[in-house]
Formats: structure tokens, sequence, C-alpha cells
């Protein structure tokens, strides 16, 4: 976030890309199935590919995604975005609010327009006021908890004599695809290795959809077009690389700094209607959200703030925290043999690229991470959950070099 | 006049700033303010509640002494929430399963607790010195994973005991626990209320007497200057974070050597946010941060009493974080109105007004 701590190494000649960035989407994505029916097959756990895991990861990614959406944002025009949490906290409580009297579409209204005002304040404390970005971000989680707190019991508890909850919220209609889903189910039963892993993967795609997920997707797809192939994105991205050089150039900073932050709040408050409006949850309910602002923030991180890996961690984390809720901490130490042979993987490649060093490391840590599969019967629950923090750590003590932040991020700027 | 307008007009005008704003939440939401805060300031004298807001204002105090140790040198240890959680754990089970002579005992509780809260704040510390890993990023994962670390090591098969619908460790000896000073029907004082001041006074000490409390807010200052006048930024980060984690660590001590005894579910989380908040009120001053934690304490004890008027108590907390946003806010309003002020009679001084 403070560029003069960077390394002030020289950029070594850039390679000529030899993939796209779709093709390396695709190889990515063909690899993760590999490997999960690898593991599943090895391991003879069905459920780390069944339609019913899929389903419930994408219904637990959505928030998570959401969030880093708006971290995205806020990021790419250089405000750094630590109160996600607190806009997601507002936006859960406006879902619940507008969504128990309107319906759902009203509480996704509502929730953006919540997370938005909470996006507002922050920009209005960060630009025009050139406070610390994480000061600012904490005070706002602090409100933001604070706000849905009061106006719960304010609202909530007459109607539900709960001050801690909503009355139940109607969830949107989910959708199948006709006759793909039922094909694909057919398949998955027979348990053919790979097909039907395949197959469940798919059908936990396909079937039951809510138009959240849809419009999370086009969020995403929308967000990617927006920021990298508009001259608006351009120059909102400019405003987090060198703001200075960006408003010599005649870009209004300021005005783009604010729309980022405000699109980051919205998002951010969507976020926070799609955990009300998970069917598995009645509606809002305090704590809700517990750290899911920040696992976006993780997310994002770990896609290296580009939408694409974005959706990437989203859907690793949450698979993760799918695998956990479905099938319990047996399940989830198959996805630690995943782990080792995932290592196991990048341990050969570094050797074919002879870096010895990294190699070893490998090595090591596949070891270390086996001698936890054999000795242990399951993962506690307790630590599943924070499963994205342990990823989120490791990736960036291990690629933090590779990472490359907006370059102006996290640093006040004033128009001279 | 200076001192008296740069340093105490910002958090006077934020207070009130943020009362006034809490006061129109009230009236919208039809309540009398007037009664409400009345309410509260009556509480004060009211049963326990005195001694309990000097109580909160220790544990307050250690922690937004823990953040202020980063903040002045730009470093932000958002993980003190994380580190006193872990350290707290940790240190409730090795005071219940030892058995030491009373003094000792405590004292050994609260060194594990310190170098507890100091490892766990190692972590981002090192791997901010040797990955460039930001510091921000990891604590907060590292907040994370304490969360997870705590519930698990006080499970039933772990360390912990089930005791009615509570989990909590064992409950340390009656030789590891540090008497308080009790006050009859009003309460008790926490002995370790004197361990905050003593932190208070040490932290004073240390920014305005020692080498590494110039070095400290030289880096804070200036990284550049402070790199150039010899000083290390990595040994800077890394005993920083060190000496915030060690601080962070002895937070929960007051409490459960003074009255808790044992880590259970019901212990009270946030106490590290409310740190950074305390911090930036109190703007990394050993006096502003005890001024700062007296406020927060207050307001939380005497919160209590806001339901008996039939206000949500949770006003409270809209305060809590309006006053930080608007205490950052006016800081640097004030802060800018000060650097024109400069620039103007510089400019006078020069003869060359309005020329700029």
């Amino acid at each position: 976030m403070n560029p003069s701590e960077a390394p002030a190494t020289v950029p070594p000649p850039r390679k000529s890309r030899r993939l796209p960035g779709w093709a390396v989407g695709v190889l990515g994505v063909a690899g993760a199935v590999v490997l999960l029916s690898t593991t599943s097959y090895l391991t003879g756990v069905p459920q780390l590919t069944s339609t019913g895991t899929i389903q419930t990861a994408v219904r637990l990614a959505l928030p998570i995604l959401l969030a880093g959406l708006g971290g995205l944002w806020a990021e790419r025009a250089g405000v750094v975005n630590i109160g996600l949490e607190g806009m997601m906290i507002m936006g859960t409580w406006g879902a619940a609010w507008a969504g128990y009297q309107w319906g759902p579409w009203a509480a996704l209204v509502a929730a953006a327009v919540f997370g938005a005002l909470g996006g507002l304040l922050h920009a209005i404390a960060t630009v025009t006021f050139g406070v610390n970005h994480i000061v600012s971000g904490v005070a706002i989680n602090l409100l933001g908890a604070g706000l849905t707190k009061y106006l719960s019991t304010l609202v909530f508890f007459p109607l539900s004599h709960n001050p801690r909850e909503s009355p139940a919220v109607p969830k949107f209609d989910t959708y199948s695809a006709p006759g793909l889903s039922e094909w694909l189910g057919d398949l998955e039963a027979q348990q053919r290795v790979g097909l039907s892993d395949v197959a469940g993967i798919l059908r936990g795609l396909v079937t039951g959809v809510s138009p959240l997920t849809m419009l999370a997707i086009a969020l995403v797809v929308g967000s990617y077009l927006v920021l990298w192939r508009t001259r608006f994105g351009l120059r909102l991205r400019s405003c987090g690389e060198n703001p200075v050089a960006a408003e010599s150039l005649g870009v209004n900073v300021y005005r783009h700094k604010y729309a980022a932050v405000i699109a980051s709040g919205a998002l951010a408050g969507i976020g926070g209607a799609a955990l009300v409006l998970n069917p598995g949850q009645p509606g809002y309910l305090e704590g809700q959200t517990n750290g899911r602002g920040f696992i976006g923030l993780a997310a994002m991180i770990f896609g290296n703030w580009r939408p694409g890996g974005l959706l990437g961690g989203a859907a690793l984390f949450g698979y993760a925290d799918g695998l956990q809720l479905r099938s319990g901490g047996k399940t989830f130490l198959a996805l630690v043999y995943g782990a080792v042979l995932l290592l196991a993987v990048i341990v050969v490649w570094q050797l074919v690229r002879r870096r010895w060093f990294a190699a070893a490391g490998g090595i090591v840590a596949a070891v270390a991470l086996y001698a936890v599969y054999y000795s242990v019967d399951e993962v506690p629950s307790e630590l599943t959950t924070y499963a994205p923090h342990l990823v989120t750590l490791i990736v960036l003590a291990v690629a933090s070099q590779r990472l490359r932040m907006p370059a102006a991020d996290g640093v006040v700027y004033r128009r001279g | 006049m200076g001192i008296l307008r740069g340093k105490l007009l910002p958090p006077v005008l934020a207070i009130l700033f943020s009362a006034l704003l809490c006061g129109i939440a009230l009236l919208v939401s039809g309540a009398n303010p007037v009664d409400a805060f009345g309410v509260m300031v009556s509480q004060v004298g009211q049963g326990t509640t005195a001694v309990d807001i000097i109580n909160s204002t220790g544990t307050y105090y250690i922690a937004a002494l823990a953040v202020a140790i980063g903040f002045q040198m730009n470093l932000f240890n958002i993980g003190v929430e994380g580190q006193y959680r872990v350290a707290a754990v940790v240190a409730a089970v090795v005071g219940g399963s030892l058995a030491l002579p009373p003094g000792l005992h405590a004292l050994v509780v609260i060194l594990v607790a310190a170098l507890v809260g100091a490892l766990w704040a190692a972590i981002p510390a090192v791997l901010k010195v040797t990955r460039g890993v930001n510091e921000v990023i990891s604590t907060i994962m590292m907040n994370g994973l304490a969360l997870g670390l705590a519930a698990y090591l006080i499970r039933e098969d772990v360390f912990g005991e089930l005791r009615g619908n509570n989990i909590r460790t064992p409950e340390i000896p009656e030789s590891g626990w540090v008497p308080g000073i009790p006050l009859g029907s009003a309460g008790t004082v926490f002995g370790l209320v004197f361990l905050a001041a003593l932190l208070g006074v040490g932290y004073w000490v240390m920014m305005n007497r020692t080498r590494f409390g110039f070095e400290l807010k030289a880096s804070g200052e200036s990284a550049t200057a402070a790199a150039a006048g010899g000083v290390n930024a990595k040994k800077m980060v890394l005993v920083a974070m060190l000496l915030s984690g060690g601080i962070a660590g002895l937070v929960s001590m007051p409490e459960i050597l003074g009255r808790d005894h044992t880590y259970n579910l019901n212990f009270p989380a946030g106490l590290g946010f409310a740190g950074i908040a305390i911090a930036l009120l109190g703007r990394n001053h050993p006096g502003g941060i005890a001024f700062g934690a007296l406020l927060w304490a207050f307001l939380d004890k005497s919160g209590l009493a806001l339901d008996n008027v039939g206000v949500p108590r949770e006003i409270v907390t809209i305060m809590q974080g309006a006053i930080v946003l608007s205490v950052v806010v006016a800081y640097e309003v004030v802060r800018r109105f000060e650097l024109a002020a400069e620039q103007r009679r510089v400019g006078k001084q020069l003869g060359t007004v309005g020329a700029s």
C-alpha cells in the first residue's frame, strides 16, 4: 500500500506472454477439475465434486466475490477499502429491511444503496479530507456495526421479538437448465472416474441457479469491461496508478475516486444482500458477515487485483467453505490431500525449470501436509472456517513479489 | 493558544459533533436525547458502574498503547485483536496447569501472555521485513486465524472444560490471582489497572527519553530521513511490532487474573479495534489515550442504563464510530488550516503575499 516500501529492484525484462488471459483461466479451471477428480478418486470421497457441494460453494462464494469486486473498484482507483466489512454489514440490514416488505429485488436495491452510503462516507473522509485510508476503514467498520445493531433493535425487534434478527426475508426463485440438469444427474450417478466428477460440478453450476448468481457473474464481467475496456475505466485506473499524472492530463481525480469508492460500497452492500438472500438463512442476523468483507479483500489480493483472479479466489474460498458446511471435517481432509497433489505438480514444474530452492521448499511443505493428512482423522471445524485466511497468508508470503497492486494504492492524494 | 487549537480543539469538536449526531438520531427515533444523556451521566454514581468504568479504562488503555506504538512509525497493527485473544487463551491454559507460589504464578502468566502476543505479532512482522507483505492485510488474516485457534484450543477434547453451557479453560488456582482493591458495594478495582498505568509511564519514557523512541518517531515522520540518519528500518519494524504485540498480549490480563480466572466463550471481542479508535482519538499521546480510554469505558458502561429509558444502547456504538471518524477528519482539517496559516505567515515575512 505504500509504494516507498516496495523493494527498489529493477523489474526483469518482461517475457512476451505466450498465453492470453482467457486461456490461462480455462487452463486453471481445467487443472482444478482434474485435481479435484483425482483427489476424489484417490481418497474415495465423492462429495468433493458432488452437485450439493458445488451448489453450496456457489452460494457461499457470492458474498466473497461481491465484496472482493467492491475492493477491486476502490483499490483500482487508489483507495484502500478496509471498510468493506462495515459496508457489507450495512448491506445485510438494508437487504433485510427492504426484503421482508417488498421482496428480493427491493432487497438488492436497498442493500446497494446502504452499502453505497458507507462508500460515500469513506470517500468523503479519504478523498475530500485526506484521512488515512486504513483509519477511515476501521472507523466505518465500527460505525457500520453500531448503526445496524441500533437500527435492528429499533426496527426489527417489534416484528421478530429478537433485536439480533429480522423477520424472514423471501428468497429468489431458482432456475435449472431443463433437460441438461437431469442428464448430468444420471451421468453423476454412474460414478465413472473423471466423467462423473465433471458432471457433478457442471450440474451444481446449472441446477437451482439464483438470479443473484447470474447478477454476480454479470457484475464481474461488467466490471472488467468498464474498468479495462472503457475510457472511464482507464481514467479510473490511472487515478490508482499515478494520480498526479492523471490530473495533469485533465482527469478529475477526486470525481473518479468518489465514483469508484461509492461503487465499491454498493457492491459490498450487494454482497451483504447475497448473505441475507442465501436460501440457508432466514434473514438478517447479527454478526452474519463474520469477516467476509475481509475474505473478499483476501480474494482480491489472491487474484492479483484482477477480476478473473478474483473470481478464482472467491471460488476457492467459497468451495472450501461449502465443503466444510456440507460434509464436515473428514471431507475437508481430502482437500489437504489435494493440496499435496498440487504441491507435487508444482515441485515437478520447479524441477523442470531448475529452480532447486523453490522445489525443495515445495517438497518440505508437501511432506508436512501429507503428515497432517496421515495423522489426523478430521480437520476441526474451528480451523476450517479460517482456511481462506491461511491460504491468503501463504500466497502473500510466497508470491508477494509477483503480486502487483495499483502503484498509488492507499496513498492520500491532494489536488495541487 | 496554538496548542489549544491544534491538539485539544479537534477532539472536543469531534465529541460534540458526534453527540449532536446521536442526539438527532435519537430525536428521529422518537426518544428524548437530553433524557438519554442525563441517564448516562447519573448512571456513573449507581451500583458498580464507576468501578466498572475504571476497570474497563485499564483494559482499553493497554489495547490503545499497543496500537499507538505501531502508529508512531506508521505501522498499522490491526492485529491487536488477534494478539490479545491468542495470548489470553494460552496464558489462561498455562496459568491453569501450573502450581507456583503466589506472586510468581501471576508473574509467569503475565509474561507468557506478553510472549505469546509478541510471537503472534512476529509472524506479520517477519513476513513484512523478509517478503515485503503489507502488515495491514497480514494482521487482518492473523485476526481470523486467532479466532479459529482460540476456538480450537478451548474445545473440550483439547484444553477446555464444559461448565453449564459455557466452555472455558481450567480455572487458574488462587496463587495466580492478582488481588484487587475492594470498595465494598461499589465493586473491586482490578489490581492490574496499575499495570496499565505503569505501561503508560513506560511508554512515555520510551517515546521521550530513549533512543529507540526517537528512532521510532523519526521513522514515522519520514522513513527516508530516518534511513539516512542510520536507522535500520527492518529492525524498527520488527521491534515495534514485537513490542506492540507483547503489550497487546497483556490486554486481557486485568480481567483474567482479577476476576474471571479463566478464558471462556463470553470473552470480550473488539477490544483491539476499540484500541485503534482510542489511539487515534488520543493522538498516540499517553495522556490523550488515557482520556480516550476513559471516554470509551464511560460510553460502554453508562450506555447500559439507556435500556431503562427505552433507548437501544447500541446508540453508544454509533457514537464511538462517529467520534473516531470525525476526530480524524477534524485533525486533518486543523492540520491543513495551520499549514495554510504558516504558509501565509512565511509569505508575509518574505513580503510575497499573494504571489504564490
